[in-house]
């Protein structure tokens, strides 16, 4: 519920009549009560964490003590659902390797966790005094005056209400009784109006700033289609292999076998022979297709044997150079790999070199594949589709693609991809 | 070159395809071959070894659970174990990469590398196997090929007769055969392989098999 939403059900004459009301009360009370014992809990450790810190021991949980908004922030959102009933998307995000080292080293880098830990600060010493004493006021002042009457009928003599008056009379007790509800009516214009705006201070903090709810869709979104589009590769690869693959080759077989029974010089002879090459061919074409799909040598072996062998492939000399710690994710393997195809195929098609480089290497987090060739150089981004579509290919793995390629060369092209390699055990 | 009398091998097949390893048992006991055992996973074809001592291995690269290179790497394995158990890879690709980890296992002969196109030319087909049976070396020529495009070091030294010896040398040629392709002397053929073997720094050797290195040579290219 917005600061609109409240305006609007403040107005509304049935308001006094919904729930709103008492879920503030509730809301404001159990964030009170949650609030003094987070204040102890607080006041606590970061005395001993100070004591411990002498001893270096306590700087650990100091480091800690950073991320206990991480927690709190999680029951305060879960807390949001009481005054209105809306939920709070997470801001964090899903670290990328298990474990708690991940986690940790994610946590601190995140702007959401700093501001959890702002909000905790602000509940833990500021906010629920304010809390405790709408709540008390709102409720308590007309529980107390809803008191005076069966008080003072026990007491028989006097009655203070609120420590403020001394009543002697039933009728003023009775008037004071009546007019409990009245003000309790009231009370609860304010009462909602104070838990709303707390609402929405939490909500501000506790939730996914902007930027952060957008790009973090869009980049889990686009990185979730690159892996089911390399999946899908995989599985069309794989159909073909175990299908229409050995469906030709025991095809081809039969019609081999066929041919050792047919006269040899005869028609039949002849017919066979021809449909035996065009099964040949059709395996060819079908090789060269699935190559093209997924190349399993990319799968078994990782990126430098498959560009060794596309360069096995390719017409103009290439000489492969590969210094990686282990294998890439296959998103990362895959992009690289079809990146340094279209650049051999560039090569070999307009550049006139009569020699090319593929040189790959892993530094700090990011994958560098370098093509390049003694041809006439020339090559723009802009201008060529191939180029585009290679820039494309390598920007959805959050990579980027340089072109040095003044005319007269000689051209470079340079692939960039952050990366983190597979552990060994996951390669091997 | 017909495949009349071979001497009958006793092989064991591991293929997971049912529709080919069924063709190929009927294939090889169709020219006097036995298939003591036919499996469908690398472990499997290790025990299949152990259990029957074959003459000749024939594998498949892709195979279960992993669906990955792992028959190639059963054969590699075989090989570190039994060094002298001829090994025939049929293979879907064409890699030199595959072709030349087989011919590094072992001491590199009796090994072969051919694509699946090549098992309906039957007589190539028998042939290979019967080569690598006996210890010979197979490389398919579609492998060969796609390493001839590519001209460098130390193949650039050779003359472009001798690389064609070379790449006949590696699809498992004898000299004779070598000599009817190329319609040449068999001394000529002799000479070639001479200057191929000198100028890839090979050097007579007891305990090397120097065609087999000059073929290694030629993949690592």
């Amino acid at each position: 519920m917005g600061g609109n939403g409240v305006r609007h059900a403040l107005r509304r004459p049935e308001f006094l009549r919904t729930a709103l009301p008492w879920r503030a009360a509730g809301y404001l009370l159990v964030t009170g009560v949650s609030g003094v014992l987070l204040c102890v809990g607080l006041l606590l450790a970061v005395v001993v964490a100070g004591v411990l810190a002498v001893v270096l021991v306590g700087l650990p949980l100091l480091a800690a003590l950073a991320l206990s908004g991480v927690g709190y922030a999680r029951w305060e959102r879960w807390l949001l659902r009481l005054p209105d009933g809306t939920r709070v998307a997470d801001p964090h995000h899903v670290p990328d390797r298990p474990g708690l080292s991940a986690w940790v080293r994610l946590r601190y880098r995140e702007p959401a966790t700093w501001r959890e830990l702002g909000f905790t600060v602000l509940a833990a010493f500021l906010l629920w005094p304010v809390d405790l004493i709408v709540v008390a006021c709102a409720l308590g002042v007309p529980a107390c005056l809803l008191a005076a009457l069966p008080m003072l009928l026990l007491d028989g003599e006097q009655v203070h209400v609120l420590k403020l008056w001394e009543v002697h009379s039933p009728a003023v007790a009775g008037a004071l009784g009546l007019a409990a509800p009245v003000l309790l009516a009231l009370a609860a214009y304010p009462l909602t109006v104070v838990a709303a705006g707390r609402a929405a201070l939490a909500r501000l903090l506790l939730s996914p700033g902007g930027q952060e709810l957008r790009i973090g869709e869009l980049v889990s979104s686009r990185a979730r289609l690159v892996d089911a589009f390399e999946a899908e590769r995989r599985r069309i690869e794989r159909d073909l292999h175990d299908g229409a693959q050995q469906r030709l080759v025991a095809l081809s077989m039969t019609l081999g076998l066929a041919r050792l029974d047919a006269p040899p010089g005869s028609p039949l002879a002849a017919q066979l022979t021809a449909a035996q090459r065009q099964a040949g061919e059709a395996l060819a074409e079908l090789r060269e297709l699935i190559n093209g799909i997924h190349p399993q040598v990319l799968t078994d072996r990782g990126l430098p044997d498959a560009c060794a062998d596309a360069a096995d492939r390719s017409p103009v000399p290439v000489e492969v150079r590969f210094d990686l710690p282990g294998r890439l994710p296959p998103a990362v393997e895959s992009a690289g790999y079809f990146a340094v195809c279209e650049a051999l195929a560039n090569v070999a098609r307009h550049s006139g070199a009569t020699a090319a480089r593929v040189e790959g290497r892993y530094a700090d987090g990011l994958l560098t594949i370098d093509v390049s060739d003694d041809g006439s150089g020339g090559a723009d981004p802009a201008g060529g589709t191939g180029l585009t579509g290679l820039a494309d290919r390598v920007a959805v793995v959050d990579g980027a693609l340089t072109v040095d390629s003044p005319a007269g060369g000689p051209t470079l092209l340079r692939v960039e991809i952050p990366c983190t390699p597979l552990s060994p055990t996951r390669s091997a | 070159m017909h495949p009349t009398e071979p001497d009958p091998l006793r092989i064991v097949l591991a293929e997971d395809g049912v529709l080919l390893r069924e063709g190929l048992i009927g294939l090889l006991a169709r020219f006097g071959h036995r298939v003591v055992a036919a499996v469908g996973d690398a472990d499997a074809l290790h025990a299949a070894v152990d259990t029957h001592t074959p003459d000749l291995v024939i594998t498949d690269v892709r195979m279960p659970p992993g669906q990955t290179d792992e028959g190639l790497r059963a054969a590699v394995a075989l090989r570190e174990r039994r060094p002298g158990l001829p090994v025939l890879v049929l293979s879907q690709y064409v890699q030199r990469s595959y072709a030349a980890d087989m011919l590094d296992s072992g001491d590199g002969s009796g090994v072969g590398y051919l694509l699946k196109d090549r098992i309906g030319q039957i007589d190539d087909f028998l042939t290979a196997v019967a080569t690598v049976a006996a210890g010979g070396t197979v490389v398919d020529p579609e492998v060969v090929r796609q390493l001839l495009r590519r001209r460098r070091d130390p193949l650039e030294r050779l003359t472009p007769r001798e690389r064609e010896v070379l790449a006949l040398m590696a699809e498992g040629r004898s000299n004779a055969a070598i000599c009817r392709e190329l319609v040449v002397s068999e001394a000529a053929v002799s000479k070639h392989i001479g200057n191929i073997l000198m100028k890839l720094d090979l050097p007579p050797a007891e305990e090397t098999h120097r065609r087999v290195m000059a073929v290694l040579e030629f993949l690592r290219a």
